[in-house]
């Protein structure tokens, strides 16, 4: 089997971070070393085994649905890198 | 008045007999600060007139009345910073407390202080916060270990008398270790996570670092319990965890699990380690010896779930709601791209980029199910040690603190070194790390840590577990 390999640039665009070239060269050969580590999974024999997906089994948590306070739009926007009108300002992101 | 060697316990004793107030307290805190934390870097901001203000008005007749705890800047302080020690959350001021805010408030604590982490928990070091160094306090050039280094360091230097950290791998009992205090993380659903910045959700727990396993069992009392507000953590009895503190281990069953104990694990560790599971004999516990076969899966296994749900939680910032954002964008994927590229770390990049990986299309089965399927086992190996014994024992870091920049260059070293304490992550199982002696390394005395391991929920026979080490040791 060849070794394992992420297209570290394909992905970053996938999420949205945009990466220099230097950080390009640096993650690709760390990131196909950590996979190649992570690979030791395949040895497992996970036939018939359940997944888990988090530690407690509770499934389906309902509480009351009473209404309580929350944020004010003031306070809901304090944090905004900008904000007018007690709204989140954007930039354009629809031309025409 | 001096922090050194003063205890919660101790503090509160000298608090209701009236030898010392809340205020004193405060400012016993601000002169160890200004004294010690120059040369450790534990803190990234303190409000000193803040904690004043709450400790002139605090109510000495409850529990932890007066009692200042740093936190970790991960978990949100009304009106304080919660900066993730990143540069995406610079300028962010928390606009809630955390339900263990309101819990610690409750009883009387006095949140205070900021404490330094690995950018949004990820790392082993304290090395990726992207504000500042912290130094481990027994030797300058070492790492105080991670993520919640900052916490450990300040308690371990005495310049606060306990902290919160969060625990997500390790990121508690680990720095304790290195440290030397005592860092517990426990049960998933135990603890609400509610205003924990998310780094892996189905892992997070909220714990406290304390000098002893006696003041670790007063914090825990005071946050334990069930939150609307947080739909995992579950509706169960708190027990009174300082009743049965002094039980002692006689007649119990404890296991050291033969996987813990590796080629290249540093000779000291396992020399104080052995020490300490020969104290536990004396005092009347059964020991014997137990296999989880999964272990040396747990790592790889970690770090497909964690990194996973990282980078679905780490989509949140988006340079929209809080935190920076690039300026002047070309258009959407330029804003986004430049706002996330320029506002994380490398660590946190690497994370993100890993996990969208494991989780996208083509690879899903092949990394996130069958990584599910393995915590499956590594859960089932604890279930079937349990059936035989009471707790588990074992070393909380196979090496004592290594140095700075050591194993910055290359990131599976660093992720080892959580080796021993992520597997009680993916269980959901409560540990702790108490400190059980000295590695002798230049010249420096680097502290070992002993872990204990208990079923979920069984936080009161953990505890009483590790205070009867901590009562034999002290004795």
């Amino acid at each position: 089997m060849s070794a394992p390999h992420l297209d570290v640039r394909y992905i970053a665009n996938l999420v949205r971070l945009r990466l220099t070239e230097e950080e390009v060269a640096e993650l690709q050969p760390q990131l196909d070393h950590v996979l190649s580590y992570i690979e030791q999974l395949d040895e497992v024999n996970v036939d018939g085994i359940e997944p888990t997906a988090h530690a407690s089994a509770v499934y389906n948590v309902f509480r009351a649905d009473l209404p309580r306070d929350g944020f004010t739009q003031e306070q809901a926007t304090a944090n905004a890198p900008h904000s007018g009108n007690g709204l989140f300002l954007v930039p354009k992101v629809v031309e025409g | 008045m001096t922090l050194e060697g003063l205890t919660i316990a101790k503090a509160r004793r000298l608090i209701q007999a009236g030898e010392l107030s809340p205020v004193q307290l405060v400012d016993a805190v601000q002169a160890a600060i200004e004294r010690t934390d120059p040369a450790v870097g534990g803190y990234l901001s303190r409000d000193y007139q803040r904690a004043r203000a709450l400790a002139e008005k605090t109510d000495i007749t409850l529990p932890l009345g007066g009692i200042p705890v740093a936190i970790k800047d991960v978990i949100n302080v009304e009106g304080e910073p919660c900066t993730c020690a990143s540069q995406i959350l610079q300028g962010y001021v928390a606009p809630y407390d955390a339900t263990v805010i309101t819990k610690l408030r409750a009883a009387g604590a006095i949140p205070f202080g900021r404490t330094n982490m690995d950018e949004f928990a990820m790392g082993s070091s304290t090395e990726n916060s992207s504000i500042q160094i912290t130094r481990n306090p027994r030797d300058p050039e070492r790492i105080p270990g991670g993520s919640s280094g900052g916490s450990a360091a300040v308690v371990a230097a005495d310049e606060a008398l306990a902290s919160l950290g969060s625990d997500t791998g390790g990121s508690i009992r680990q720095p304790a270790a290195l440290c030397g205090c005592v860092g517990m993380k426990p049960s998933y659903g135990r603890v609400s996570r509610y205003g924990l910045v998310a780094f892996a959700s189905s892992l997070d727990q909220i714990g406290p670092f304390t000098h002893t396993v006696e003041d670790a069992a007063l914090v825990l009392q005071a946050m334990a319990g069930h939150d609307p507000l947080d739909s995992t953590s579950l509706d169960l009895p708190v027990p009174d965890y300082s009743a049965t503190l002094n039980d002692g281990v006689k007649g119990l069953k404890l296991g050291v699990p033969k996987e813990y104990f590796i080629e290249g694990m540093d000779s000291q560790v396992e020399a104080r380690v052995r020490a300490a599971i020969e104290v536990y004999r004396g005092l009347g516990a059964e020991i014997v010896e137990v296999s989880l076969p999964h272990t040396k899966y747990a790592v790889a296994d970690y770090y497909i779930i964690a990194t996973a749900e990282a980078s679905a939680n780490l989509a949140r910032f988006d340079g929209v709601r809080y935190g920076k954002r690039a300026s002047a964008p070309r258009d959407l994927a330029d804003h986004y791209g430049r706002t996330r590229g320029e506002g994380f770390g490398k660590e946190v990049k690497r994370r993100i980029i890993l996990g969208t990986y494991v989780l996208s299309s083509g690879y899903y089965d092949a990394y996130y199910l069958r990584a599910q399927k393995v915590r499956t086992l590594i859960r089932r190996d604890f279930e079937e040690a349990f059936q035989k014994v009471d707790g588990l024992l074992s070393p909380t870091s196979p090496v004592p603190a290594f140095k700075i920049g050591e194993r910055m260059a290359d990131p599976l070293q660093m992720y080892l070194a959580d080796i021993f304490t992520i597997a009680a992550n993916l269980a959901g199982i409560c540990g702790i790390s108490i400190p059980c002696g000295d590695a002798e390394v230049d010249g420096k005395k680097l502290p070992v840590g002993l872990q204990i391991m208990a079923p979920a929920f069984a936080e009161a026979r953990l505890l009483r577990m590790a205070r009867a080490y901590e009562t034999a040791r002290l004795a």
